[in-house]
């Protein structure tokens, strides 16, 4: 069979031996969480507890800021220790709740409502609004805002994002082979909320099991699709991903709703499900902890706010010194100064190098081998976008692609030079946000 | 557990496809061992040591220069090494030492170091370096073509069976093939006054179309793509060189558009314009064209070098044919037997600007 794909892109390792048959297990409740206030994209969420309140596990302990925002709920029950700075999965200092547990681990009321389909579409949102869930695949996008598209811009069909194109994350294959039923009922919820009249599951030909079981569960079912992808990174980049599994483009600078899509992650259709059928906030996540000194690599279903040293140790350390800790997966994730972070809602995985792999290389001239420009995904020059911000030309920067990049990381990947591109790349994008703000 | 001093923080991707400019630049000089394998084979030991003579001079070149610009020496990522290769490839076997020293000398001091250094000259150092040599010392460059060891003559040596003949028919025929290589007999073909001369010194027999016609007999065809010929190092067989290509092609070192669109454009091209008056066409015509002379050479290992082609897809093309087609106008109309180098030289100069004109519209981005 011919698999579906976009153009450019590379073929990394993928690196999923360690942790792919590891069931997902849930961690035992951790000391102590920190709910970041910052777990998503738009304003942070206002506290709405202080110092010293006790919280139950599902209660909120942050208010939206605004419409793109998010609620924030306590992973735990216990007591608010502090209030302040924490480390952040993107390796900066960033306000953050922290919980202290009780031992009780006692939650608040999540009621079953299996009737949950007959609900109405604004209850629904209301209830997803509720529960604080955004994107689960790393941008952290507030769902509830994905999910009130202007009027003017119907969406006709929901793509769910099982790619999980980064090497060695594991955690959403974990799902779509262990809740693929809850995956197709978060499905039907997004299709009913939008109207969408189809749902297409895009997942990469690496994962086998995880299409055979997708694709048996919906034969009978005219308007899903699953859709086998070609193992290509970055397949699960959502403009590749809608281009592979519908095979429309959506135009640059717009976003899916262009073209009538809706893009989610399976971890956040499996979240919806919860949050509207038993009401229940995204208070945990399935993490994947992996890397070849990890001594036992797991995907484990954590509170959200769990540090990653807890997690780490969890899975009973590491066989040799870290040379890195990366949260997310290598390709886009961040490498932390320390394992004092908290995981959010997009913490798909910990990814732990020794010291040998972790050494980065020595930049070099630009040899103008075009690599760079045959893979890119968004068909853009990245050297000429990276030279250009190096000698401070913004509108040759632009001209060569700045605000088209993605950030994935693929002209990098292959660069004899070993020429930071997206770093440069990413420079490019902050002066040039500064130069319009100026404006 | 301290590890906070420890951890590396660096911007994503964290993990590489390990490819180098080290091993781009040795991997192109494994694939042309072949040609030099065959070279040394036909033409002795001579060839080896002029072609290891070029790479050693634009090594110790290229030490010595970085020296003085007080920059890091990076000769151990065999840029250097290959530029000499390369040009020495445009010598020929008999030619004196100093020649490669010279030429690979210039090739890294005015065609690379100047600019800066790999990555910044505007064309391809190796092709300076010939054609400096190629203006300087013409009669070394082109004259004396060593005899292919394993034959009985220079130049055509298939074209012994005729030869016999033309020796009591024409001398001057005789002296044209037993003594160029076949793109020159190929030009002085083109030569109306040549043709009247020797087709009358045969008494009014269309000596040329024969001379023309036994260009693209098999039994030269098959000379040409195995190398029994006379030539410049590196232009010796079209099968070593093609070997050498299938090992970068295979290894994706080299992309396939340009070789392709140079070598297409000079076998359409040839084929249409390429015969010449009182010989018929042949559908072989095409073959004694990409096979012989430096497109072999050129079209894969010179017109591939990154620095001085299109960063675009589409520039590649553009390029790929620009060079066929100012090879094939070299070749039928120009002073010069060959014009491979020369084309690659100016379709190098055109490079910033085709990638100005074919730079990528972005995913999405609509057309204006």
């Amino acid at each position: 069979m011919r698999l579906k794909s976009f153009p450019g892109g590379i073929h990394p390792h993928d690196e999923k031996h360690y942790s792919a048959s590891a069931p997902i297990s849930a961690l035992p409740t951790p000391e102590r969480v920190i709910i970041h206030l910052s777990q998503h994209i738009g304003a942070v969420s206002s506290p709405s507890v202080k110092v010293g309140d006790t919280v139950l596990r599902g209660q909120v302990v942050a208010v939206p800021a605004g419409f793109v925002s998010l609620t924030q709920h306590a992973s735990i029950s216990g007591k608010v220790t502090k209030i302040g700075k924490f480390l952040h999965p993107t390796g900066i200092m960033s306000m953050g709740i922290e919980i202290t547990s009780d031992g009780q681990n006692q939650s608040v009321d999540m009621p079953d409502n299996p009737d949950y389909m007959s609900l109405e579409i604004n209850v629904l949102k209301e209830r997803v609004s509720a529960a604080g869930v955004c994107g689960m695949g790393g941008a952290g996008f507030p769902t509830h805002v994905k999910l009130s598209p202007p009027a003017d811009k119907p969406i006709d069909t929901i793509v769910l994002n099982g790619v999980e194109c980064e090497p060695f994350l594991t955690s959403d294959y974990r799902l779509l082979l262990e809740r693929a039923e809850d995956i197709l009922h978060g499905l039907r919820l997004l299709m009913k909320i939008v109207g969408a009249k189809k749902g297409v599951i895009g997942i990469e030909a690496n994962k086998p099991d995880a299409i055979e079981l997708l694709q048996k569960l919906v034969a009978n079912q005219k308007d899903l699709e699953v859709v086998p992808l070609k193992m290509q990174y970055p397949q699960g980049a959502e403009k590749q991903l809608i281009y592979a599994a519908t095979g429309r483009k959506v135009p640059a600078g717009g976003l899916p709703m262009a073209v009538g899509v809706l893009v989610q992650n399976v971890a956040t259709a499996v979240a919806i499900y919860e949050a509207v059928r038993y009401q229940k906030p995204l208070i945990e996540r399935v993490i994947s902890v992996t890397g070849s000194i990890v001594n036992k690599p797991m995907n484990l279903l954590a509170p959200i706010g769990t540090l990653y040293s807890d997690l780490l140790e969890h899975c009973g350390g590491v066989s040799a010194p870290i040379g890195k800790a990366i949260s997310g997966g290598p390709m886009m994730g961040f490498a932390l100064p320390s394992l004092d972070a908290a995981m959010t809602k997009g913490s798909s995985g910990l990814v732990l190098f020794d010291e040998k792999t972790a050494k980065s290389m020595q930049e070099h001239t630009c040899l103008r081998c075009a690599r760079c420009v045959d893979i890119c995904p968004m068909n853009l020059m990245p050297t000429g976008i990276a030279t250009a911000v190096k000698y401070n030309d913004l509108d040759m920067a632009v001209k060569a692609g700045l605000n088209d990049c993605i950030k994935c990381g693929a002209c990098a990947y292959v660069c004899p030079s070993q020429i930071r591109l997206v770093q440069w790349i990413d420079t490019g994008k902050i002066r040039y946000a500064e130069a319009q703000r100026k404006k | 557990m301290n590890i906070k001093d420890k951890l590396t923080v660096s911007a994503a991707p964290h993990v590489h496809d390990k490819s180098t400019v080290k091993n781009v630049m040795w991997n192109v000089v494994i694939a042309l061992v072949p040609a030099l394998i065959f070279a040394t084979y036909y033409w002795g030991i001579r060839a080896l040591l002029l072609s290891l003579t070029g790479a050693v001079t634009a090594v110790v070149c290229e030490a010595l220069i970085q020296k003085l610009r007080k920059v890091p020496i990076t000769v151990h990522d065999g840029s250097a090494f290959l530029t000499g290769l390369l040009l020495a490839f445009n010598i020929h076997a008999g030619a004196p030492i100093w020649l490669p020293i010279i030429g690979a000398a210039f090739a890294i001091t005015i065609g690379k170091q100047v600019f800066g250094g790999l990555g910044n000259n505007p064309v391809n150092p190796a092709i300076v370096g010939r054609v400096f040599l190629m203006a300087s010392w013409p009669t070394h460059m082109t004259g004396g073509w060593v005899a292919v060891k394993n034959s009985a003559l220079s130049g055509l040596n298939d074209l012994t069976r005729i030869a016999t003949d033309l020796q009591s028919l024409s001398p001057k025929a005789y002296e044209l093939v037993t003594s160029a290589t076949p793109l020159k007999v190929a030009q002085t073909l083109r030569d109306s006054s040549f043709v009247a001369d020797i087709n009358a010194q045969a008494g009014g027999l269309n000596l040329s179309g024969r001379i023309f016609s036994s260009l693209t007999e098999m039994e030269t065809l098959k000379s040409l793509f195995w190398g029994n010929i006379g030539g410049c190092i590196g232009e010796v067989s079209a099968f070593a060189l093609l070997l050498g290509a299938a090992y970068l092609l295979y290894k994706n070192i080299i992309e396939w558009r340009i070789p392709l669109f140079f070598i297409g454009t000079v076998f359409v091209l040839s084929f249409i314009f390429g015969g010449i008056p009182g010989s018929e066409i042949s559908i072989m015509l095409p073959f004694f064209h990409i096979f012989s002379g430096g497109l072999m050479l050129g079209a894969f290992f010179m017109a591939t070098d990154y620095t001085t082609t299109p960063l675009t897809k589409k520039g590649r093309i553009i390029f790929g044919i620009g060079c066929g087609l100012l090879t094939i106008i070299i070749r039928l109309v120009g002073g010069y037997p060959e014009g491979v180098s020369y084309s690659i030289l100016f379709m190098n100069v055109m490079t910033p600007l085709i990638d100005m004109l074919t730079r990528p519209k972005a995913f999405g981005r609509v057309k204006k």
